[in-house]
């Protein structure tokens, strides 16, 4: 199969006989986003460690485009054009935000000054060219998490895995992050998973949406297929709901 | 005021020492959590590399008689040489142990080292005349400096603002500033692990280097114990400066080369053979005021 995506096959994984994921199987278009939800320990995060190389499946594969990434360690998985950013953030907090951008450019193979260029750039498109100079450290929440996603934008990826990038962010905030994550979609033709705990979030900004839930996916489909879904709903928005949580 | 500029020199000259010591150590902590204790024989095996293996009473000056043009690069090329490969043939194999281990490793190197110059210089200090017109004194602002104070204290500023320079302004500089602070993060985003140890490595063999030209010329002697108490205090620098912080060695390193001197001045006659007692005391002092050090990172925290 030759289709352009970054796609896992069938892929399990477990930890000391517990399944984390079970035979999941998920495209993610290039240009589109990608939607993956489910409540906490359903597996987001392992999903997420599989298909960027940091966690090999037991079984399944994980193929970008077509070609099989096995064996290819994360950082071959980033220089071919796969991303990521984590649940908390993980700058290099004593080094400036131009700096933070510049380290990954070089590593990436760019000269210092090539880095420096692309990384200025970067601010400025996303639009924190002021925090440039500021110590990543002592950032806000907020502004830590767009600086995390530059980072991860660097040299343009094909494919762009967003771990929570909206938690703890205000309902104004996560406008904003709706906004840059369209942008990236539309200007920098990239393919994004957005791993949410933020439903409203997901179901806005998707063209398509997983649910995983106990390292399954129970569910998948348009953000309406997921609203009306029952199984969703019981498994995961119902408890929800029934909590005083978001209803749909 | 000559008197206080004097102590002004003194203080700086030996500051200068300890905080070349201390960046040293803590260059080598930054990138891989490593206190180098065999640093101090470093500092020795540069110095014993000025002479011609031997046992007698005297020295054989061979290094030593070259021009300067050659004798310093060369020196600073042994230490970067030595520095280097302890890291290949010994820290390599430890770089997943955990620290008490490299530690440890890194003691057992220095005995290595110390009994092999022992071997081949026995253990009798010698006397050797490097750089001896530079005890001549000039006179600043009325007072009279010897020459090498003011010499140690320009070459450790120019070290100084050379690595800063070579840190930020470099690329190798900036790989390492991250591969100090995560060294797993920065692996992950390209960082060459390897690369980025061995240059840091290289360069505190040249820091090491450096001060055994400093303590040839100002003692005129090579004694194997010559950076064992150099060493010390600056280890002690870099805790106090905060592990893992460059300018916190640096500053901490004048700091305790500035009480030292301070002491010596200013406590009563019958107590400045116990300088060192208060100079450690003023150390423990301040660990109980600040006990993450003075710049703690603050990346050290979320790692401890």
């Amino acid at each position: 199969m030759t289709s352009t995506a970054l796609s896992a096959r069938n892929v399990s994984v477990s930890f000391d006989g517990l399944k984390a994921l079970a035979n999941v199987v998920l495209d993610i278009p290039p240009q589109r986003v990608t939607g993956l939800i489910g409540p906490n320990g359903a597996g987001k995060t392992t999903l997420v460690n599989v298909l960027t190389g940091f966690q090999a499946p037991d079984e399944g594969s994980v193929t970008m485009d077509g070609k099989d990434m096995a064996g290819i360690t994360s950082f071959g998985i980033r220089r071919l054009g796969i991303a990521r950013t984590f649940q908390s953030g993980r700058l290099f907090s004593e080094l400036s935000v131009l700096d933070n951008l510049e380290v990954t450019g070089v590593g990436l193979g760019l000269s210092r000054r090539e880095a420096c260029a692309k990384a200025e750039a970067m601010l400025d498109w996303i639009g924190i060219a002021s925090l440039a100079d500021r110590i990543a450290g002592g950032l806000p929440y907020t502004d830590e998490r767009r600086v995390a996603i530059g980072r991860a934008l660097m040299m343009e990826p094909k494919y762009l895995l967003l771990d929570e990038p909206a938690a703890g962010m205000s309902a104004e905030e996560a406008d904003d992050l709706i906004a840059l994550i369209r942008r990236i979609v539309a200007e920098m033709k990239c393919g994004v998973l957005l791993i949410e705990h933020n439903i409203g979030l997901v179901l806005n900004i998707c063209d398509h949406i997983h649910v995983l839930d106990s390292g399954e996916i129970i569910e998948d489909g348009s953000p309406a297929q997921i609203k009306a879904s029952e199984k969703v709903r019981h498994a995961y928005m119902g408890t929800q709901a029934e909590a005083g949580g978001v209803v749909l | 005021m000559t008197a206080l500029l004097q102590i002004l020199f003194d203080a700086l000259s030996l500051g200068s020492l300890y905080a070349l010591g201390a960046l040293g150590i803590a260059l080598i902590f930054g990138v891989m959590r490593l206190v180098n204790f065999a640093h101090g024989d470093y500092i020795a095996f540069c110095v014993f590399a000025l002479l011609w293996p031997s046992i007698d009473a005297a020295a054989i000056v061979f290094a030593g008689n070259l021009p300067t043009i050659i004798l310093i690069p060369l020196i600073l090329a042994i230490g970067a040489g030595l520095s280097v490969l302890s890291e290949i043939l010994v820290f390599r194999r430890f770089r997943n142990a955990n620290p008490a281990t490299m530690m440890i490793a890194s003691f057992a190197l220095g005995y290595v080292l110390k009994n092999f110059l022992l071997m081949l210089f026995s253990s009798r200090p010698k006397s050797i005349d490097l750089w001896s017109n530079l005890s001549q004194q000039v006179e600043i602002a009325g007072a009279r400096i010897p020459l090498l104070q003011v010499i140690t204290i320009t070459i450790t500023i120019v070290i100084l603002i050379a690595l800063t320079a070579f840190l930020k302004r470099t690329r190798f500089g900036l790989e390492m500033r991250a591969a100090a602070e995560n060294f797993t993060m920065a692996r992950m985003l390209g960082v060459k692990a390897n690369r980025v140890i061995m240059l840091a490595f290289a360069i505190s063999g040249m820091l090491a280097a450096a001060i055994g030209l400093i303590l040839a010329t100002q003692s005129g002697t090579v004694d194997i114990q010559m950076g064992m108490s150099v060493m010390l205090v600056a280890f002690i620098a870099t805790v106090i400066g905060g592990l893992g912080s460059l300018p916190g060695a640096v500053i901490a390193g004048f700091l305790i080369g500035g009480a030292s001197v301070l002491m010596q001045v200013i406590l009563p006659l019958e107590a400045r053979p116990f300088r060192d007692a208060f100079v450690y005391g003023a150390v423990i002092a301040c660990l109980i005021w600040r006990p993450q050090g003075l710049l703690a990172p603050k990346s050290a925290k979320q790692r401890v």
